[in-house]
């Protein structure tokens, strides 16, 4: 009798298994790869709202894996895959390093989707996003040129790839908007995140006579370090106007969700591609400003005749009148890039390898 | 020019430190490797201590407190079970990496206060010195007090010259009845506690943050400092300040445009290290400064 009734079960348990199995799959897996843990600033921590507001736009329809503090290299296809074997249908990969791992996972699980954030390389199953922080960085300038008293402006950046660089001369195309006299010199950090080094190129940038500083790396050292010092700066990826009240004129804010929420739903609907938009070296979703895709925290520690010079900037930019690389152009050794009346296009801006006017020293090479 | 001299001071204060501490450590005798580690320790202990208690001297009393817990580990390998002195030391450095790495997770992105600024009255108003030296935080007076206490203790007091026998020879300190164990056990934790220090200073001063081996290799530039000071607290100074000078200046180089690369700047006070390393052991031949019994096991301590 007992041997039947197990029989019995053992059948029916495999006849309803397929249905059991397709209704835990009606949720929708999401996988993320975080470069860091997101604490609460920076480039992680703008990819973690991001993923809250996908948690809120779907509730229980999806089912969000994440994985911390992955480094870029080798342990991240590990990770990567790891996440694709667990079922996720779709995986979220957020630093421009993890480009060469979601690329290699990607071919081995075809069935897969994977979305790179920052990358530019794609295939039939690997799609890019980006942000147009660039634009951001033209309103820091214009700011930046109304503010300073010693016409220095120290800039903070990671490393001297295009991504960094064109925002530098956002940056100047800004400040020589409204100041022809201000400079900018940049130091390499030579990190995304390193709070000691951060703090050092502050310091010195300040030893030298900056009064506003700009950064293109991670940590909120160097408001800190701006704070104390009586300096001004931007925030970078989040608002950090927490770690310097008095420091902080405004940070560009990166808004990831949206996009995420666009993505999973294509992918529920059956629609996902690897993009929409035409194809160009920053990858198919490339949005800004007008997209709100980037945003600016709240001016604040400046008058309001500054502030109302980086709204009309900033509505500029989102409305499209205002083009920032628009000719004509010259680097800052003399070169002409491009004469009146012409524009940068997207391509160009990834084939940065010079400083525009307005920026002193050279571009590592 | 007066602040990028501050900046220098500021930033060679963990690295003199923690070089103070390892010279007492390996004048007894000890060669612990470790420092890295334990500045890493000192470094996670004082900023969580600030966070929880909110007071930045705290975080020093924290800081000390834990370089001389993870030193009092190494002490028990080396001294008590005596196994391989460098063997331990890198693995004390890396376990501490990633147990600091753990323990300071829930602190990632979160700031503590800074030490505050002690102008010392009518020193601190002589121009350009006083702005330098005589206007800092408790820890630059302490590092600087530590300089002569250390040098004049190996030179006069008894306590020092114990110290400096167990480490040149342990069996003639032994027989005139020195507990060799209990000198480098002391000596060790008191090298841990410098370390500690050191490492508290870069969340409490520098950069008020923690972020996963923040040191960034702080602790082996002290370890070859002692050997470039060839053990004496007053060439550690100078050496600390040119490695501090090299760091910044990195970045000085940069905001004033010259044409050098950063990466070859970066590499400068490595490189620094590895010459005054071979300067110093090709020098060694000639003159030993270096404790006779350095790294040596004391078998006898019945």
């Amino acid at each position: 009798m007992y041997k039947n009734f197990l029989k019995i079960i053992t059948f029916l348990s495999i006849l309803v298994s397929p249905f059991l199995y397709t209704s835990a799959y009606a949720k929708t897996k999401v996988g993320f790869v975080y470069l860091t843990t997101p604490g609460d600033h920076g480039w992680t921590y703008a990819h973690e709202l991001g993923k809250q507001m996908v948690k809120k736009e779907f509730g229980n329809d999806v089912e969000i894996s994440i994985v911390e503090n992955v480094p870029e290299g080798p342990d991240a296809t590990r990770v990567i895959r790891e996440l694709a074997k667990q079922g996720n249908q779709i995986i979220f990969t957020t630093s421009f390093g993890y480009m060469e791992p979601t690329l290699k996972v990607a071919k081995e699980f075809p069935n897969v989707k994977f979305e790179h954030m920052t990358g530019y390389k794609r295939t039939k199953n690997v799609a890019t996003g980006n942000i147009r922080f660039y634009e951001g960085r033209y309103v820091q300038g214009v700011v930046a040129g109304l503010m300073t008293k010693t016409n220095k402006i120290g800039y903070i950046g990671a490393y001297p790839i295009s991504e960094v660089i064109m925002g530098i001369n956002a940056f100047a195309q800004g400040l020589r908007s409204v100041n022809k006299k201000a400079t900018i010199s940049v130091i390499w950090a030579n990190t995304w995140y390193d709070p000691v080094k951060e703090a050092d190129a502050a310091k010195v940038h300040i030893a030298e006579g900056a009064d506003i500083l700009a950064q293109h790396t991670d940590s909120p050292a160097m408001l800190q370090i701006a704070e104390k010092n009586g300096a001004l700066g931007f925030g970078q990826s989040t608002d950090m106007g927490a770690f310097a009240p008095k420091a902080q004129l405004f940070a560009s804010v990166n808004n990831w969700g949206p996009y995420y929420i666009k993505k999973i739903k294509q992918l529920k609907d059956g629609k996902w591609n690897t993009g929409d938009g035409p194809d160009h070296w920053a990858g198919n979703t490339w949005g800004g400003l007008s997209t709100n895709m980037l945003t600016l925290s709240n001016f604040s520690n400046m008058p309001t005749d500054v502030a109302k010079k980086a709204q009309a900037a900033h509505d500029g930019i989102k409305s499209g009148k205002l083009k920032i690389f628009a000719g004509p152009l010259t680097t800052n050794d003399g070169k002409e890039i491009i004469g009146a009346g012409k524009t940068l296009d997207d391509g160009a801006l990834w084939g940065m390898n010079y400083y525009l006017e307005g920026v002193t020293g050279k571009v590592p090479k | 020019m007066e602040n990028l001299l501050i900046t220098i001071l500021l930033t060679s204060i963990p690295i003199l430190l923690a070089g103070l501490g390892e010279l007492v450590t390996e004048k007894s005798g000890v060669l612990n490797l470790g420092v890295e580690g334990m500045m890493l320790c000192g470094a996670v202990a004082a900023l969580g201590s600030v966070l929880i208690f909110g007071n930045p001297y705290i975080g020093i009393l924290f800081g000390a407190i834990a370089g001389i817990l993870i030193s009092t580990v190494f002490s028990f390998f080396t001294i008590t079970l005596m196994t391989n002195q460098v063997a331990t030391g890198l693995g004390l450095t890396i376990f501490a990496t990633a147990l600091t790495g753990l323990i300071g997770e829930p602190f990632v992105g979160k700031t503590a206060a800074s030490l505050p600024k002690l102008e010392i009255i009518f020193l601190s108003d002589i121009p350009y010195l006083g702005k330098i030296l005589f206007s800092n935080d408790i820890l630059v007076y302490f590092a600087i007090f530590l300089i002569f206490f250390i040098h004049f203790g190996f030179q006069n007091t008894k306590i020092g010259i114990i110290i400096r026998a167990v480490g040149d020879n342990h069996d003639s300190a032994h027989s005139i009845g020195y507990s060799v164990k209990l000198v480098r056990w002391i000596s060790t934790s008191f090298g841990g506690m410098c370390a500690g220090m050191g490492g508290a200073y870069i969340p409490l001063a520098l950069t008020p943050h923690w972020s996963e081996g923040m040191t960034a290799g702080k602790g082996w530039i002290a370890l070859a400092l002692v050997v470039f000071a060839s053990w004496m607290p007053i060439r550690l100074l100078i050496g600390a300040l040119i490695f501090g000078g090299i760091t910044i200046l990195q970045f000085v180089a940069q905001a004033r445009g010259w044409d050098v690369p950063s990466q070859f700047l970066n590499m400068l006070p490595y490189l620094a290290t590895i010459l005054a390393l071979a300067l110093i052991s090709f020098k060694l031949r000639h003159n030993n400064y270096a404790p006779a019994c350095l790294g040596k096991h004391f078998l006898g301590n019945k």
